[in-house]
């Protein structure tokens, strides 16, 4: 066991036992504490059913999906630092992503494929859900919290798809907003006037866009995963 | 701290406790076997997530060195591009709108979608998950078959070849353990395909095909277009 002496030092040491309370997971009661001494590993029970790990039961689609919105936080907190959301700056703000920032276009690429790839992710995970009958009782309203963070991330993906400013950008949200307009009794109109800021895609709507995108829509899917993962767990899952 | 040796419990448990079942009397009274092995989270649950999370972060960088994300030229609401076209995953919709008034493609659709999907998990129907032929197969083949042939009637009207093709290809696929008995294979396999399964599937289908079409092959004034003989 004392294969290495520093790092037994280091790993018996005071303030490495202060932050880590239990020892080494080498005995099933470390492993065990080490799951509910975590904050972060505490979403999951100290065991898992064999079956769960299963690649072929779940194809880790869940995980993945959550592993993207990470990605995507990450990616996108980094391109705030070089993106204002005004029609006069946005545009030229992206061009100089692409040619001035160091690995700007590599971290643009990486949050644009990754946000598409989260959509159709999530939709393949409720598709496995289905399949595997996962939603049935008493899991019965968790498939409701999943389908609304499903909507969450078409919206997340949406509300980004404006911020570019470019052509695809543009008219993407207009036929989108424009289908909207649909609802009747006005409804519609009222709907896409709240969305926009006014009647046409212009300076309000990107700002009320760019404010969806980068922080209301994601502390909602936050909390929702956070009640997603939960009832997860405390109905027999991972 | 120089113990050679730890005291643990019996904290490697197999098996966790049984769960009993109420047998009411039209239930058969056996209880289903279930699977219930654990394993420790750690490592065996978390070095997989590690895992998985490291192969998802490689493909996407490799996926970003070498695929750059689209961007056009700066927007101009006095030019429109023909065709405009939302998002990929909205383009499903944007396609029905060619076929159906805006009201219909663009809100009565949709939120049908939504709700039927939030009311998946409170329909209690078929639960054992049994195959679609397997009890009260003239009247399931009845209301099967009236619902499908109305809709087919609602899609011929309005002209929606795109979803009329892929209902009657998953029509003929429930069709055939209906008339053909075989417990082996594709045909046995259909057979043991529930009501909720063929549903579902041909949700999806309908799904996959209208995106495809929308994103693929439709060019200007949303005419038919050859993925090669797009111009943009």
């Amino acid at each position: 066991m004392e294969k290495n002496k520093t790092l037994g030092r280091l790993f018996t040491s005071r303030v490495w036992r202060s932050v880590f309370r239990h020892g080494l997971p080498i005995s099933n009661r470390a492993r065990a504490e080490s799951v509910f001494y975590n904050f972060f590993l505490h979403v999951h029970p100290v065991k898992v059913r064999k079956r769960s790990l299963k690649i072929t039961y779940t194809w880790a689609l869940g995980g993945l999906t959550a592993g993207l919105f990470i990605i995507l936080t990450l990616t996108g907190a980094l391109l705030m630092l070089y993106y204002r959301p005004s029609v006069s700056e946005a545009y030229a703000d992206m061009k100089d992503l692409q040619f001035v920032v160091s690995s700007g276009l590599f971290l643009r690429n990486m949050h644009r494929w990754s946000a598409h790839a989260m959509v159709a992710v999530a939709f393949l995970h409720m598709l496995r859900v289905f399949y595997t009958g996962s939603y049935k009782p008493p899991k019965e309203f968790n498939w409701v919290v999943g389908v609304i963070l499903l909507v969450l991330t078409i919206l997340l993906s949406y509300t980004g798809y404006l911020l570019p400013w470019d052509q695809l950008a543009f008219w993407g949200i207009s036929v989108g907003t424009n289908m909207a307009r649909a609802v009747p009794f006005g409804i519609g109109d009222k709907m896409s006037y709240l969305l926009l800021g006014g009647n046409i895609v212009g300076e309000n709507a990107l700002v009320r866009f760019y404010v969806l995108h980068c922080f209301i829509l994601p502390i909602a899917t936050m909390v929702l995963m956070g009640v997603h993962f939960w009832r997860v767990r405390k109905d027999g899952g991972v | 701290m120089s113990k050679e040796y730890e005291a643990e419990g019996s904290s490697d448990a197999k098996k966790i406790p049984r769960r009993v079942e109420f047998v009411k009397d039209r239930t058969a009274a056996r209880v289903r076997q279930e699977e219930t092995e654990t394993v420790m989270t750690v490592p065996n649950l978390v070095v997989r997530e590690i895992i998985a999370f490291m192969i998802l972060v490689i493909v996407l960088s490799l996926l970003s060195l070498f695929f750059n994300a689209p961007l056009e030229w700066e927007a101009n609401p006095q030019h429109t591009p023909n065709p405009a076209k939302a998002p990929w995953y909205f383009l499903g919709l944007q396609e029905l709108l060619h076929y159906f008034p805006p009201i219909v493609a663009g809100v009565i659709l949709p939120m049908l979608v939504v709700l039927a999907l939030v009311a998946i998990p409170y329909f209690n129907v078929n639960l054992k998950q049994e195959g679609m032929w397997k009890q009260h197969r003239p009247q399931t083949l009845v209301v099967a078959l009236i619902t499908i042939g109305a809709m087919c009637i609602v899609l011929l009207i309005f002209d929606v070849y795109a979803m009329l093709v892929p209902t009657l290809v998953m029509t003929v696929l429930m069709l055939i353990p209906y008339f053909v008995h075989s417990e082996k294979g594709f045909i046995g396999w259909l057979g043991t395909r529930p009501v909720q399964w063929w549903i579902m599937t041909w949700f999806v289908l309908i799904v996959v095909v209208l995106t495809a079409i929308g994103t693929l092959f439709r060019g200007p004034e949303w005419s038919w277009t050859w993925p090669w003989e797009h111009i943009y």
